[in-house]
């Protein structure tokens, strides 16, 4: 259990720093591009300043990550050994594909301003930002595999590769994955907004922030509906995958043919059943899960109450998740019809500016609707987390707990109060 | 045939990461000794400001390919030296922030608190990982099912603790060397001067660990099978000879090419003792994690070694080529003044 919530919590804590990292890499990337082909001053200031935001958030995103990569083998034993032909190999691959490119580049980027051309300069900082990006192709491929586990087979006791192809061409994992490489986007471009709406509350550098807000608000527009609509896609999968997860998610009990949804309902996991449930859609959740309002769905009745999902958790989890997926291109949307005089309004910038956590807590609410809802189950249908784990002492744990949890928080401080110095203060002036 | 493929893999990527890695650790932990003045610390920063991030990746990916080559062996070895990893983690997370943090901030306490955070979070990698390997090569208390049987204080034996002052000593040797690398004048006096005093306490402990070595561990059967292998060993007698005499002769890459030929041979030696062991059980031989019983299916193993045999050669060629742009004199210019 102390090991289920110190993985959490690492995790959580990692992936506080990658979307933003994969996100605003690429859109720092276009400002240098720009930069290069137009030579104009202002973009060569934004690719440094929206740079030095994206290296100090990099670092944290480096340093939590091994934690992650260790945990397997530290807490996670039985399950490293059971599945690591399959699990350990697409890790090892995303190491040796994309983290020495990240780490390497980048470092050529931050240290690169006199000894490099602008051109290879330029082309630094696309490697990190395409890097970035394979790595995560990798790990959800890994995380896809634990989701919807194909292309393998039992043998010595263990889960064997036998159709690396079919690992690699998952679908379930390939659909997890342009979610959330769109949500990163969204991460990023409320990012850029908010910092700008700070900024240009207070008269700061007015071009330069309207710019970059501008540059803000396509992205988030682009990809706040395109996560929304892939979303619904996405659930599409999980319905025909992984049953248990959408009922779970929508709290449904009893199996039915053409399956309610409700817009507001509270679950009651003693007595399976919810304790309020209103305005109800007559066979919406059939229509939105299969595409018809008379397709039968299952109620979490179908499984034995310990093959149940804990439901509370995730179907809270994916309310607000998908709340926010509706409040994110409202917000967006309204930026955009008041798209000719948006310095002057001081509201809509206000709430930008409070709105940057926004797209944390929806992709956090996001992982806890994939990662909650396949319990009981580490690896779908193959093993159950409560096999998966090491066989280690609870006070070890509990001391590596207490131990990372003191240092992310401590950590989490630093870097809020140093991102928030940085940002404050704004870009370097223009050169004489 | 690919067991043993991948067993010296597996060891070549532990020691390249020893021989990346352990420069910039290795000048962490002595930075104390090496700066007088702030001018002196942003040097020393610098000098491994583009380098580590890169060179921890050879961890990573030592880890990673432990848990894709042979997956037994990365769950019995990482829950079986739980809290000694964590600690590691611990302190290279800390590194790693102060790296970067440091230049970051202004006021003269944050400074302060990051060096310390950097020295330690420098030290304590060299020793935990040779406190480990040192284990290994010596066997830990693992029981039929794989389950270590002991804890952080069993780790901590004459051997273990001989192997991390053997680690230490070797990574702040290197550093040294590595400063010397990058730096003119005074600076580079003093890193030179420090390899020199290191160097006969290194002597002193490398012989001492060879010679528990041969009382502690089974190490040297393998080389007693093979004589011709004892050729081998004359590898690392060879470069911790002449590193002396390049430290003295001034000539700072060839020094640091030679120190990074003692690391690595160093634990080539290690890991060919091992063979065809990769975590030997001191409970009974035949509960040890070998490469026969610990080891993925062809398969993986095969698509594992097209996918290294094609990438290890790029990624070496582009921190080639990184090590080539950066690593040069470093100047007032890159300090920003
Ligand atoms: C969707 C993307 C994604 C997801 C789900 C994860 N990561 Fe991650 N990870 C990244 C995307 C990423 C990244 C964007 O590529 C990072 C962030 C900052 C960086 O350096 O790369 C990164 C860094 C990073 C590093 C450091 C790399 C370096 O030193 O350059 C490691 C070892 C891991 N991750 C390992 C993991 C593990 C074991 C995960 C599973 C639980 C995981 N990550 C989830
Ligand atoms: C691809 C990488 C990932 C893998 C391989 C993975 C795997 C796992 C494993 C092994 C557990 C432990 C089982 C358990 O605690 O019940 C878990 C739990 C969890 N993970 Fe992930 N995870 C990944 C990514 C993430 C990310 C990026 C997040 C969110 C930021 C996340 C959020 C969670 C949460 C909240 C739990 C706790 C669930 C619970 O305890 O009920 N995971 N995951
Ligand atoms: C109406 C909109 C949305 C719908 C219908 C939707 C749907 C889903 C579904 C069904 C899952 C579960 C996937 C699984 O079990 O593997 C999921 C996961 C996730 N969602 Fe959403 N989502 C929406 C909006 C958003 C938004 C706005 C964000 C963030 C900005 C987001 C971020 C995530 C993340 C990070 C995950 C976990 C990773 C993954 O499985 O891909 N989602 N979403």
């Amino acid at each position: 259990m102390l090991s289920r919530l110190q993985f959490a919590m690492a995790t959580m804590f990692h992936f506080i720093f990658v979307p933003l990292t994969l996100g605003l890499s690429v859109l720092v990337a276009v400002m240098e591009t720009t930069y290069v082909l137009t030579k104009k001053d202002i973009y060569l200031r934004m690719t440094k300043f929206w740079g030095k935001l994206f290296v100090i958030n990099f670092v944290l995103g480096i340093v939590t990550g091994i934690t992650l990569e260790f945990q397997f083998g530290t807490n996670w034993s039985r399950y490293s050994e059971y599945v690591g032909d399959i699990f350990g190999s697409l890790l090892a691959i995303e190491a040796t594909v994309a983290f020495f490119m990240e780490s390497t580049f980048l470092a050529a980027w931050i240290f690169g301003w006199k000894k490099l051309s602008p051109k290879m300069h330029a082309a630094c900082i696309w490697i990190v930002a395409i890097a970035s990006n394979i790595s995560a192709i990798w790990i959800i491929l890994a995380n896809g595999w634990m989701q919807n586990p194909v292309g393998y087979v039992i043998r010595n006791g263990r889960a064997e590769l036998d159709n690396f192809l079919e690992v690699i061409s998952n679908p379930f994992a390939w659909g997890q994955l342009f979610h959330n490489g769109f949500a990163a986007f969204v991460v990023a471009s409320f990012f850029i907004m908010g910092i700008s709406a700070y900024h240009l509350l207070r008269k700061n550098e007015v071009e330069f922030f309207t710019k970059s807000f501008q540059m803000g608000m396509i992205t988030a527009l682009i990809f706040s509906c395109a996560v929304a609509v892939q979303g619904h896609g996405h659930a599409q999968m999980v319905a025909a995958k992984q049953p248990q997860k959408l009922a779970a998610m929508e709290a449904l009990w009893e199996t039915s043919d053409s399956a309610p949804m409700y817009l507001f309902l509270i679950p009651d996991e003693e007595k399976a059943e919810n304790s309020i449930e209103l305005m109800g859609i007559p066979g919406g959740l059939s229509f939105l899960a299969f595409n018809s309002f008379d397709a039968p769905v299952k109620g979490l009745k179908e499984w034995p109450k310990e093959d149940r999902p804990p439901v509370t958790v995730t179907f809270l989890a994916f309310r607000i998740m998908v709340g926010l997926g509706t409040l994110l291109p409202l917000l967006c949307i309204w930026g955009w019809l008041k798209r000719k005089n948006l310095t002057e309004n001081k509201l809509y910038l206000r709430i930008m500016l409070y709105a940057i956590p926004l797209p944390y807590i929806a992709v956090w609410a996001g992982w806890a609707v994939a990662e909650v809802g396949r319990q009981p189950w580490i690896v779908y249908g193959i093993m159950k987390t409560s096999d998966a784990v090491s066989p280690i002492a609870t006070s070890q744990v509990a001391f590596s707990f207490i131990a990372l949890t003191t240092l992310y928080t401590l950590l989490g401080g630093v870097e809020i109060f140093l991102l928030a110095k940085f940002a404050r203060k704004g870009p370097q002036p223009e050169k004489a | 045939m690919l067991e043993s493929i991948w067993f010296l893999l597996w060891g070549l990527l532990w020691a390249i990461y020893f021989m990346l890695d352990g420069y910039d650790l290795g000048l962490g932990s002595v930075m104390p000794f090496l700066a007088k003045n702030e001018k002196d610390r942003k040097i020393i920063y610098n000098s491994m400001g583009p380098f580590w991030d890169g060179n921890e990746v050879w961890l990573i990916t030592a880890g990673g390919v432990t848990f894709a080559a042979f997956p037994k062996a990365y769950a019995v070895m990482f829950s079986g030296l739980y809290t000694a990893l964590m600690l590691l983690l611990i302190a290279l997370i800390i590194r790693g922030v102060s790296i970067e943090f440091r230049s970051l901030v202004e006021s003269d306490w944050a400074r302060k608190f990051w060096d310390g955070a950097m020295v330690v979070g420098s030290f304590l990698p060299g020793l935990l990982l040779g406190v480990a390997f040192a284990n290994i090569f010596m066997g830990i208390p693992i029981d039929a099912e794989g389950v270590f049987q002991g804890g952080l204080l069993t780790l901590l034996n004459p051997y273990g603790l001989a192997g991390g002052v053997l680690f230490v000593l070797l990574f702040a040797q290197h550093g040294c060397l590595w400063l010397a690398v990058r730096t003119t004048g005074d600076i580079n006096e003093r890193a030179g001067n420090l390899a020199t005093v290191i160097w006969p306490i290194l002597v002193a402990v490398y012989v001492a660990f060879l010679v528990l070595t041969s009382i502690y561990t089974k190490l040297l059967s393998n080389f007693l099978m093979y004589p011709a292998l004892l050729l081998f060993l004359l590898i690392p007698i060879f470069s911790i000879v002449k590193v002396r005499t390049l430290i003295s002769d001034r000539k700072w890459w060839k020094a640091w090419a030679c120190s990074a030929t003692l690391i690595v041979s160093t634990t080539l030696f290690g890991v060919i003792g091992l063979y065809p062991a990769l975590l030997p059980s001191s409970i009974n031989p035949a509960y040890s994690v070998t490469i026969y019983n610990g080891s993925s299916s062809q398969m993986t193993l095969k698509i594992m070694l097209t996918v290294a045999l094609i990438m290890v050669p790029i990624i070496i060629a582009y921190q080639f080529w990184m090590h080539k742009v950066f690593a040069t004199k470093i100047t007032d210019e890159d300090l920003g003044y």
